[in-house]
């Protein structure tokens, strides 16, 4: 058997996404802990906090919870594989809303007061960041005249001086994404919150790693769609991507919680505003020609 | 230093304190002293932790509440007992109400001296404690089975 380039990025995809998400996760931290003006954790503090936690006792609420975690973290794993096997991203993205709805269900198993706030909070993060990733796509679409990972990616038109206003509106997905404020309504990396963990306030040891391994796969490619906007140039895929990086970090540094009213009318609005008013001339303009 | 070590979740409980040791703990999580550069967090979450912090006195209403925070922490933790009172009850010690230490409810691994105990004795105590949760990792890593492992009850015995 032989194996395309597509299968070897898949499969490279699964063994080295857990590294490359936990350095991120480190690296976030540390520079978090600047801002703050403090020393932080080392960058392979998230390594540690994951190999401490599949160290724990395994103590599940119920029976349904760690098959509903189990399968969130599979259909979050496959979502990733397939996005580099070069399936259709639109499958790709209904896959990941399987994947949310599984840890949603796993934070309403329990009945537990903060875990059911906290999974209402991830419905309406979810229903706030969809239509802007539709938009996403089709605006990728548009530029690059395809669904396909790769076919995007060697169309080599600067994504990012096209669709100025989708990026933009990816940001803020990424920030809904990332929990991070003023998005982090559901849960948050920081425990001082009002729901103390809100989605994962059930959730310990072992079952708690699978969300936050589940968390690294995901954002690796969260930050591969990010790169599509700057895949014209090598030099210009870094910079894009490390100042996307520091943006996420800088806006949960600098911002405040918002209530669940303003996270919809913001990343709604944002949507409609940045996503198709830069969607319409887009479109008009490539038509026209 | 093993994964566990460096990475330390913690509950806070005040079971009757004046407030002294719990801003003393709330000063260990400020950029002054910063506990994360140890992995420590503040989870504010039995479930996710792996030491409970206790500051303060134990009297009739606390204790049920302290067992239950105790019971709902997965194996391996370990207790943390802050100040003159979680130790012994302290200035409150001879009031009506109180039971005593921490240790008239749960079992205790490490005391923290002071009135109120300094943010640098406390991360001190935490470290301490950090290197008995390695020790209990592995007692229980030894063992399988769904009910309390011999291991931690012979761990219970050689505190």
């Amino acid at each position: 058997m032989i194996l395309s380039t597509e299968n070897i990025a898949a499969l490279a995809y699964l063994l080295l996404a857990p590294l490359a998400g936990g350095l991120l996760a480190g690296l976030d931290r540390k520079i978090t802990a600047r801002m703050q003006g403090r020393i932080g954790p080392p960058i392979l503090q998230p390594f540690y906090d994951l190999s401490k936690l599949f160290s724990k006792r395994l103590a599940p609420v119920n029976r349904l919870q760690v098959p509903l975690v189990a399968s969130h973290f599979f259909f979050i794993v496959l979502t990733g594989v397939l996005f580099f096997e070069g399936s259709d991203i639109l499958l790709i993205i209904f896959v990941l809303t399987l994947a949310e709805v599984f840890l949603v269900l796993a934070a309403y198993s329990t009945g537990s007061p903060y875990g059911s706030i906290g999974a209402e909070r991830e419905l309406i993060l979810m229903m706030s960041y969809e239509p802007m990733i539709i938009l996403t796509l089709v605006g990728l679409y548009e530029g690059a005249k395809s669904f396909n990972f790769y076919e995007i990616f060697a169309s080599e038109s600067p994504l990012i001086l096209e669709l100025p206003g989708i990026y933009l509106g990816l940001l803020c997905v990424l920030v809904m994404k990332m929990q991070k404020s003023p998005f982090d309504i559901s849960t948050s990396h920081h425990a001082h919150q009002e729901l103390v963990k809100g989605l994962t306030a059930d959730l310990g040891g072992p079952a708690l790693g699978l969300v936050e391994l589940a968390h690294w796969y995901e954002s690796v490619y969260l930050y591969a769609i990010v790169f599509l906007f700057f895949s014209s140039s090598p030099l210009m895929a870094v910079i894009g991507l490390a100042v996307t990086y520091f943006l996420v970090i800088l806006i949960d540094n600098i911002t405040a919680r918002v209530k669940w009213q303003a996270t919809l009318g913001i990343a709604w609005t944002l949507a409609l505003v940045a996503g198709a008013g830069n969607l319409i001339p887009f479109y008009l303009i490539t038509r026209g020609h | 230093m093993s994964a566990v070590e460096r990475s330390i979740w913690i509950v806070h409980y005040d079971a009757s304190s004046c407030n002294g040791c719990d801003i003393e703990v709330l000063a260990c999580l400020t950029p002054v002293y910063d506990a994360e550069r140890f992995g420590l967090i503040l989870t504010g979450n039995p479930k996710q932790a792996d030491l409970l912090l206790v500051t303060g006195s134990v009297n009739a209403r606390n204790l049920p509440v302290l067992r239950q925070i105790y019971e709902q922490m997965p194996d391996p933790k370990a207790v943390v007992a802050i100040g003159a009172c979680a130790y012994s009850g302290g200035v409150f010690s001879e009031c009506y109400n109180v039971s005593g230490g921490v240790a008239s409810a749960i079992p205790v691994d490490v005391y923290v001296p002071g009135c109120a105990a300094k943010p640098e004795s406390i991360l001190d105590g935490v470290l301490k404690a950090a290197a008995i949760l390695a020790e209990r990792r592995k007692a229980l890593r030894g063992v399988s089975g769904g009910t309390l492992p011999e291991a931690l009850r012979e761990a219970e015995a050689s505190r």
